[in-house]
């Protein structure tokens, strides 16, 4: 397993070079790095473009952007907020309902730099699975979130809701964040496997519902091209979401429908043989299988 | 339940454990959690909340902690509380009087920056903001009330002679001089904390704490005799007999001052 680990992308890279098999990758890291530098340009640089946190901000004092969750909790805990806060929830949820909800995940929040460095490492180490609950957990943590908010009159995650805080402590002043992000770090390299975004974080749950009808999806589209190397699944961080696009019968869809997805793109990039691609959720055609290799079935164009 | 195809007693039995598992783990979970947030409640007496600050409850529902009003404080006045460090809920906007207090802007920035009303958008007028009330905490270390002109919490105060009065006494100690004695009026005073973060001893004398720890609350029923009199026009029971009153001091048990009646019998205890 070790060797196999190691050698994830490896033929990729052969084929398409490092950067080619990396460009998702690195896309997502510049996007995550260009939300963070938009909110601390004020602060640091006196370059005022966006004020506040991803729990609310308002750019170039006039587009107000507020997190749907955070908001949802402040609902069911008893405010009705001002306009400001509800047409910036409303379009921060419009924006994912079409991107793909997680796409929150990989490319916005600042965590997830965190549990894809801890993941790397799990995987360096070549570290057992560890505790595997089910993913349906953070919709339970999701669901308990709103129940405490609606008990206690709090928004209850905030208090412990690491996205925000990491996020805040950047722009405001850590306190004992740094504990927190750490923690998680340990977590999902010591105990378990895409612990948290996968299994815990009622955010990623949250925009994951939000996005169930996306628009923007990944597909399968050459799946006809597939050599079996299961390097898509060594980086899916939701392998489980690769299966019934890529394994799909003649007939069921290329696309990745399962909200999990969090469009991060790894897939296309680790595909030696070019199997995905980004698209959009009526695209259902399959490609015809590329030049390469591997004889495979007639595709079907549906 | 009765799906179609039941599945088998081993599989539904799997679901049921799976399903108690996740309910009990989250009910763990949100137990802690509600928890956690009972103790992110607790603010520390010097914390107070930004001028239109929603009261406590409903504050902590409404504000999403987002840092808007604190970017927009010209002041550099509004912290956000950082996890571990600061007592009140993480991520909430508060101020220490005694480090930075509220300068009171006209245009009250920091409401305007509010996107969800946690800062009430009502507060049009500064005067009336409530973020705390000041009080004279220590009466035997103020300068004043030892009898030497200091003042400065009454000069930088922003609502001066509505706020805090001077209050004037005899003073006793030296007996030709007298006590300036700062009173603070709190229907008039926003709680800004200028007058704390001036008191010019080490530690301020005059402190501005939340309303909950310096305002003493009236019980319900209780009703000032004078006041209802005014609101009524007119005696509140008709026919009250006027008792005379006794005026203090010596001289006054034996009813002879003026004012005072005899009483057509007298204890024998009570002679001289
Ligand atoms: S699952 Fe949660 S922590 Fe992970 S990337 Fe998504 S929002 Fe961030
Ligand atoms: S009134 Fe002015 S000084 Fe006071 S907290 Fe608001 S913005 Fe800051
Ligand atoms: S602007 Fe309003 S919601 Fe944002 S931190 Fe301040 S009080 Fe809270
Ligand atoms: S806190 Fe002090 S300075 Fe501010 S209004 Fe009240 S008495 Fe005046
Ligand atoms: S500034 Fe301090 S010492 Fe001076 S009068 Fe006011 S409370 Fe007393």
């Amino acid at each position: 397993m070790s060797k196999e680990a190691l050698l994830v992308g490896q033929e990729a890279i052969a084929r398409k070079g490092w950067i080619g098999a990396h460009r998702f990758l690195l896309l997502r890291r510049a996007s995550q790095l260009g939300f963070l530098a938009l909110f601390v340009a004020g602060p640091w640089f006196g370059l005022w473009i966006v004020e506040g946190t991803l729990a609310g901000s308002l750019t170039l004092g006039t587009l107000p952007l507020t997190d749907p969750l955070v908001f949802l909790q402040s609902l069911v805990a008893g405010h009705w907020p001002e306009m400001t806060a509800i047409i910036g929830a409303l379009i921060v949820v419009a924006a994912y309902a079409l991107l793909g909800g997680r796409t929150y995940c990989s490319w916005v929040c600042p965590i997830n730099p965190v549990t894809d460095a801890a993941n790397w490492l799990h995987r360096r180490l070549n570290l057992p699975k560890g505790w595997q609950p089910k993913r349906s957990t953070r919709l339970w943590v999701l669901a308990a979130a709103l129940i405490v908010s609606a008990i206690t009159g709090t928004i209850a995650w905030e208090v412990v809701n690491p996205v925000t805080m990491l996020h805040r402590g950047i722009l405001f002043g850590m306190g004992f964040t740094w504990a927190m992000v750490l923690a998680i770090f340990l977590f999902d390299t010591l105990m378990a496997r895409h612990g948290w975004c996968g299994h815990l974080c009622p955010v990623g749950a949250f925009y994951g519902l939000v996005g169930s009808k996306s628009v923007v999806r990944v597909s399968a589209k050459a799946r006809a091209a597939c050599d079996d190397c299961m390097d898509c699944y060594a980086v899916c961080p939701e392998m489980h979401v690769i299966s019934p696009a890529l394994k799909g019968k003649d007939g069921d869809t290329p696309l990745i429908l399962a909200p999990d997805c969090t469009n991060c793109g790894r897939c296309i990039d680790v595909c030696s043989e070019n199997v995905f691609s980004f698209t959009h959720r009526f695209d259902d055609t399959l490609a015809e299988p590329s030049d390469h290799h591997t004889p495979a079935p007639d595709p079907q164009t549906a | 339940m009765s799906k179609p195809n039941a599945p088998s007693s081993a599989a539904r039995r799997r679901f049921l454990t799976d399903t108690a598992r996740a309910v009990g783990g989250c009910a763990l979970a949100g137990t802690g959690l509600a928890y956690l947030v009972q103790d992110a409640r607790a603010l520390p007496a010097e914390a107070l909340r930004p001028p239109g600050a929603l009261p406590e409850e409903d504050f902590l529902a409404a504000c999403i902690r987002c840092g808007l009003c604190v970017r927009d404080c010209p002041y550099d006045t509004l912290v956000l509380a950082e996890l571990g460090e600061d007592g009140p809920a993480t991520g909430t906007p508060y101020f220490t009087a005694r480090d930075v207090p509220c300068e009171m802007c006209d245009d009250i920035p920091c409401v305007a920056a509010c996107p969800t009303g946690a800062l009430d958008p009502a507060l049009d007028n500064i005067d009336d903001a409530k973020m705390g009330i000041a009080v004279l905490v220590d009466q035997e270390n103020c300068l004043n009330v030892l009898g030497l002109r200091c003042d400065v919490c009454y000069r930088v105060c922003p609502v001066i002679d509505e706020a805090i009065t001077l209050e004037l006494s005899h003073n006793e100690r030296s007996g030709h001089h007298a006590i300036f004695l700062p009173v603070v009026h709190a229907d008039r005073c926003t709680g800004c904390g200028m007058c704390e973060k001036s008191c010019v001893l080490p530690e301020a004398a005059i402190k501005v704490l939340p309303q909950r720890l310096a305002r003493a609350e009236a019980a319900e029923h209780y009703r000032k005799g004078w006041e209802e009199k005014d609101a009524r026009g007119a005696p509140l029971v008709d026919g009250l007999i006027d008792l005379p009153d006794r005026l203090p001091g010596p001289g006054t048990d034996n009813l002879a001052a003026p004012g005072g009646f005899e009483p057509s019998f007298k204890l024998p205890e009570v002679s001289q």
